[in-house]
């Protein structure tokens, strides 16, 4: 079942600009360009771009925040600014930076007082809430104010808050930023749970591409208002030419260069002694093969392509 | 199980004054802050009457019950409705995104979240103050009287909400719109404590009419003590305040509306 339809979606911004001393001219900017988008129900998203790719402009349109300029939406069937305050009941939103908590008052109160907005059955709010502080760890902080709690324990109560209701999509803006790497640890942790369960539809925005890596098998890349990459994590590395490396340590430098097609040299250091390759066709083992005939390898090691290179290079492309 | 919508209101009401209630010192200073503040705007009427006998052909008690009338309107409005000046920062800063997310009202749940407890004591001080006006104008109050004097206080505050209201939409907008929104508000209470008849030509037509400042005060109190518009309005008129500040609270509710999809949001 598809949960979120996004076709053509497009979000234009006036912007006025200094053009002399008192004039100023306005001139329109889009921020989201036509952005296709199709979620299934249980899928775990990852919602990638450069900073003013207009991440957070798409999941405030999927939110009910934002009017769209144009195109169309649905997220659970509902067109989110028409249908807000339904759609409210049915999805859950994190944003990274604005707290849906209520800053004066201990956490445990905030989780009573939406269970209210949300109009939650209190049985289910109990059973949700058990859960939820079991895998986040609630009850060490729950008594105090949030105002005093450290930022990785007011997000796992952030997480809490967006999921008490049971909300069938949740969405998530940079839900790791500025946390320490335990807290990290945690939060990643707590969404491989929930996307194990499947019971919920996500989406995630972040800067952080370790918390792709651990949680997304599908992966979104936006730049300037338009998608340029849907599919897996793999299929981004083939199309971005992101190559695994070889890097051989030698007794000593080559007679003559190994050159083996599917195969370059990147880098020579260490007087010679240390040779890295990037492999496009060619196989680590042939690679190797070809060096032990002509040389004595001291070590050999093979390196992963990294995701933040590829999602580098693509941001600059 | 299921409370109704006003339930989970007063819920967000009271969750702000629990908030509130952990600074007791400011909030003590400030519940007496706001007193002064609304005493203030009485003495001056005092002031102008140590030197004038009359203002714009009214005497005193006329004068005192208008400014009353109007302060007690304020003050409700500043009670339930004040806080919507906040607007700006939350449009600003995007924290307007929070609210609406939630499955409420943006409007209401601005309104719950935000509410002043300190202000109270600025409604008492208003009440009280009518009071104080009605016996010191020796009013014949008859029951229709009683009805307009109850009434009255409780239209000027849906008039001052819905211009509390309509002047914070500017934000939307304009998000520099500094104290635009105050000088309305504000602005329009300090008017409504002087008859209409101070006031001159297009001045009046715009503030007095246009904006309706003429229902909050001036009018209710020339029905209360029986007397005639020197401005030529019949009688009537005196009870239209309740018509006038419906009127305004939808037009304002339009506005809001409008505004809320001019909403642009921050970055991030």
């Amino acid at each position: 079942m598809t949960v979120i339809d996004v076709r053509g979606l497009r979000k234009d911004f006036t912007v006025r600009v200094k053009a002399g001393r008192f004039r100023r001219e306005a001139r329109t900017v889009a921020a989201v360009d036509g952005v296709d988008l199709a979620v299934e129900a249980g899928e775990m998203l990852g919602y990638i771009g450069p900073n003013g790719a207009g991440k957070s402009t798409t999941l405030k349109m999927l939110t009910g925040v934002l009017y769209p300029s144009a195109g169309h939406v649905r997220v659970c069937g509902l067109e989110p600014v028409p249908r807000r305050t339904r759609l409210a009941r049915r999805i859950g939103v994190v944003f990274g930076q604005r707290s849906q908590l209520w800053w004066d008052l201990p956490l445990r109160e905030s989780f009573e007082l939406l269970r209210h907005v949300y109009r939650v059955p209190a049985t289910d709010h109990r059973t949700r809430l058990k859960w939820y502080r079991d895998l986040l760890d609630l009850d060490a902080f729950a008594d105090l104010p949030v105002r005093q709690l450290s930022l990785g324990q007011r997000m796992r109560g952030e997480l809490t808050a967006a999921l008490l209701h049971g909300p069938e999509v949740l969405f998530l803006d940079e839900p790791t930023i500025g946390l320490d790497v335990v807290s990290k640890q945690a939060v990643r942790g707590f969404l491989a749970d929930l996307r194990d369960a499947g019971d919920t539809t996500v989406v995630l925005t972040t800067h952080d591409l370790a918390d792709i890596e651990r949680l997304c098998r599908r992966l979104v890349v936006i730049d300037h208002g338009r998608v340029v990459h849907d599919g897996t994590l793999e299929r981004l590395h083939e199309r971005y030419g992101s190559r695994r490396r070889v890097v051989v340590d030698l007794d000593e430098p080559l007679a003559t260069p190994v050159d083996l097609p599917g195969a370059t040299v990147e880098s020579v250091s260490a007087d010679g002694l240390r040779i890295s390759y990037a492999l496009d066709s060619a196989t680590a083992g042939a690679l190797v093969a070809r060096l032990a005939a002509v040389a004595s390898l001291r070590d050999i090691s093979v390196v992963e392509p990294d995701i933040e290179d590829v999602v580098a290079r693509l941001y600059r492309a | 199980m299921a409370d109704g919508t006003l339930a989970i209101y007063r819920r967000l009401v009271a969750a702000q004054v629990r908030s509130q209630a952990q600074y007791r010192a400011s909030f003590l200073v400030e519940l007496c802050g706001t007193v002064l503040f609304a005493s203030v705007d009485v003495l001056a009427v005092l002031v102008v009457f140590r030197v004038a006998r009359s203002v714009g052909g009214f005497e005193f008690r006329a004068v005192f019950l208008m400014a009353a009338l109007s302060t007690c309107a304020f003050a409700l409005a500043d009670l339930t409705v004040g806080s919507i000046e906040r607007i700006r920062a939350y449009v600003r800063t995007g924290l307007l995104d929070a609210v609406l997310v939630r499955p409420l009202g943006a409007l209401p749940q601005l309104l719950a979240a935000d509410v002043a407890p300190k202000r109270v004591g600025r409604v008492l001080f208003g009440i009280g103050l009518v009071g104080v006006a009605a016996h010191t104008a020796r009013l014949d109050l008859t029951p229709a009287r009683w009805l307009l004097l109850l009434v009255t206080p409780v239209a000027g505050a849906v008039l001052f909400g819905a211009i509390f209201v309509a002047s914070a939409t500017v934000a939307f907008w304009w998000i520099d719109s500094g104290e635009f929104a105050a000088a309305l508000t504000y602005g329009g209470r300090d008017l409504t404590s002087y008859p209409m008849t101070v006031y001159g030509g297009l001045f009046r037509r715009v503030f007095a009419y246009g904006l309706g400042f003429a229902f909050v005060g001036y009018y209710p109190a020339l029905a209360l003590l029986g007397r005639r518009d020197p401005l030529g309005l019949p009688a009537v008129t005196g009870w239209l305040g309740p018509v006038v500040a419906l009127g305004a609270a939808g037009v304002a509710a339009s506005a809001w509306k409008v505004a809320i999809r001019h909403y642009r949001s921050t970055g991030s």
